[in-house]
């Protein structure tokens, strides 16, 4: 407690360093929470694409039902479909209004009648799609075919982009600001030279003078994750509305409190980790 | 219970602050460190704190060889010998009752204990009215006073003042001296550097007089130096003529 004291005098006699310290903090984490929102989303976004149907075969109006069937039995039998499901014109209209529940305009324009029937084929492998979807478009019935392949390939390289670029700020940030925590540490340290060197005179041990500066440092990275947490938490509840919509049915786990919460517990350990390190490399280079 | 068995310690300039010096102070001795400035006062006091170590030679405190002590217990060593600092020392963001019980709360004792203890000691040097003020408040006795408290805050067996009236006036001065002889009778060994002669001159306690880091004189007290009471009057007024020099 009396270390607790100590170490809040240290910070409020020298509010600007204090001040350059917390922001450092706040920022690394903020990159550091939004990186992670961003690259778990996208990952999300894949696999859920890759588990998902890949390739949805929309058929002709008037298509029997038998002739469905046939292109299903055909594709399951190719050894390369792991699922195919077929989605009536009633199914498809189901969806439709889910999706756009909150947009009654685009409900009256729209019944089940003006939707196609389709199947959904998923495969086992990604490389498998291009010959499902020859197969499919083979078929007199069949009238268009959406083909996820290269939209996924391009998540895929874009996810991988932004791990890289996530991880090289990710990475920039924590130095600097575990050099910052640590220059003003070291700066706190020789200010109080004097009055250090009069409590070792009066006995004082060498952890009771450590101390304030190692909670010092934990404070600054504590602080800046979980301030800089909470940025991120503002944002992912103010852009929720917009991405669920625009998601539909991506089960996005990083707008749920779990990864939320689970991200802050991670940031928090971190933080500790840092400001403890960047103050313990202070203390041993100024306290000598 | 303290003893320096042929101390030397030269400077990393090469300039000597000691040079072989082996002396002993017993339990409850009040001895006067006279000599003039640079003869090696303060940096045998530094030494008895481990604040410095000797280059060469052994110091003991009650059989502990404190020139082989680790570093990580010197706060114990420190704890038993209270030291008024020349320049006292104090942290002056702080008042003085705050910095008479600091070295009571650097060793974790309870706050309501140190608290009382804190104010007993300057009720004691007689400082209880002033201790909710800052240093800068005080005057030079009164600061005096205060850096003694705190040096007594752990009732230690030793009281190391270095110059505790250097710069106040002649009343006060004796009014300090009073009070480290009054710290004294109650059992405390103290070794008072001091350039004031005045003071040394007009107790009756044993004076070590060191001159470019040795010892040139240690006129024992005469009750405690049967062979120094058969000195004849003569030389022990050019003892003390020396010790004026």
């Amino acid at each position: 407690m009396k270390t607790a004291k100590t170490t809040w005098k240290h910070m409020r006699r020298s509010p600007y360093q204090s001040m350059a310290a917390v922001f450092m903090t706040l920022l690394t984490f903020f990159i550091i929470s939004l990186v992670a929102t961003v690259v778990v989303s996208l990952s999300q976004i894949i696999s859920y694409f890759e588990s998902s149907p890949k390739v949805t075969a929309f058929f002709k109006e008037g298509t029997q039902q038998s002739s469905i069937d046939a292109l299903a039995e055909s594709l399951k039998s190719s050894g390369k479909v792991s699922s195919v499901k077929f989605v009536s014109k009633e199914e498809a209209f189901k969806r439709y209004s889910n999706w756009n529940k909150d947009n009654p305009i685009l409900l009256e324009l729209v019944n089940a009648d003006v939707l196609p029937p389709s199947l959904e084929i998923s495969t086992y492998k990604i490389e498998d799609l291009d010959d499902i979807a020859k197969i499919i478009k083979e078929s007199s019935d069949v009238s268009d075919v959406v083909f996820l392949k290269d939209v996924v390939s391009s998540l895929i390289s874009w996810t991988d982009a932004v791990r890289k670029i996530g991880l090289a700020l990710v990475i920039v940030f924590s130095v600097v600001c575990f050099f910052v925590i640590t220059t003003i540490i070291g700066f706190k340290i020789s200010q109080k030279r004097e009055e250090i060197e009069i409590m070792r005179l009066l006995s004082a041990t060498s952890w009771y003078i450590r101390w304030p500066f190692l909670l010092e440092g934990i404070f600054y990275g504590l602080f800046g994750a979980i301030t800089g947490w909470i940025l991120t938490f503002g944002l992912v509840l103010y852009t929720k509305p917009f991405l669920l919509s625009f998601m539909k049915d991506v089960p996005l786990v990083t707008l749920t409190p779990t990864f939320l919460f689970a991200l802050l517990a991670i940031e928090v350990g971190l933080a500790i980790l840092l400001g403890a390190v960047a103050s313990f490399m202070a203390v041993l280079r100024y306290l000598k | 219970m303290i003893r320096l068995v042929e101390v030397t310690k030269t400077y990393g300039t090469g300039a000597s602050a000691l040079s072989d010096v082996t002396l002993s102070v017993e339990k409850g001795e009040f001895v006067f460190l006279v000599g003039p400035s640079g003869s090696g006062k303060t940096t045998l006091l530094r030494l008895l704190i481990k604040d410095m170590v000797p280059t060469k030679g052994t110091i003991f405190l009650n059989d502990i060889n404190v020139t082989a002590l680790p570093s990580g217990k010197t706060p114990q060593l420190r704890k038993q010998i209270g030291v008024v600092f020349q320049d006292l020392k104090m942290l002056m963001d702080r008042t003085i009752f705050e910095n008479i019980l600091l070295p009571l709360e650097m060793a974790g004792v309870d706050h309501n204990e140190a608290a009382r203890k804190a104010k007993d000691i300057a009720r004691q040097v007689g400082i209880e009215a002033h201790v909710e003020k800052f240093p800068v408040q005080l005057s030079g006795g009164e600061l005096q006073r205060a850096a003694i408290a705190r040096a007594l805050v752990f009732s230690p067996q030793i009281l190391l003042a270095d110059e505790p009236t250097g710069n106040l006036d002649n009343t006060t001065s004796w009014e300090i001296v009073k009070l480290l002889q009054d710290i004294n009778q109650m059992g405390t060994t103290v070794i008072m550097a001091t350039h004031n002669l005045d003071v040394v001159n007009s107790l009756d306690k044993r004076t070590i007089e060191l001159e470019k880091g040795k010892i040139v004189k240690d006129k024992k007290k005469p009750t405690d130096d049967k062979k120094h009471e058969k000195k004849s009057d003569k030389s022990e007024k050019e003892d003390e003529k020396g010790v004026e020099k």
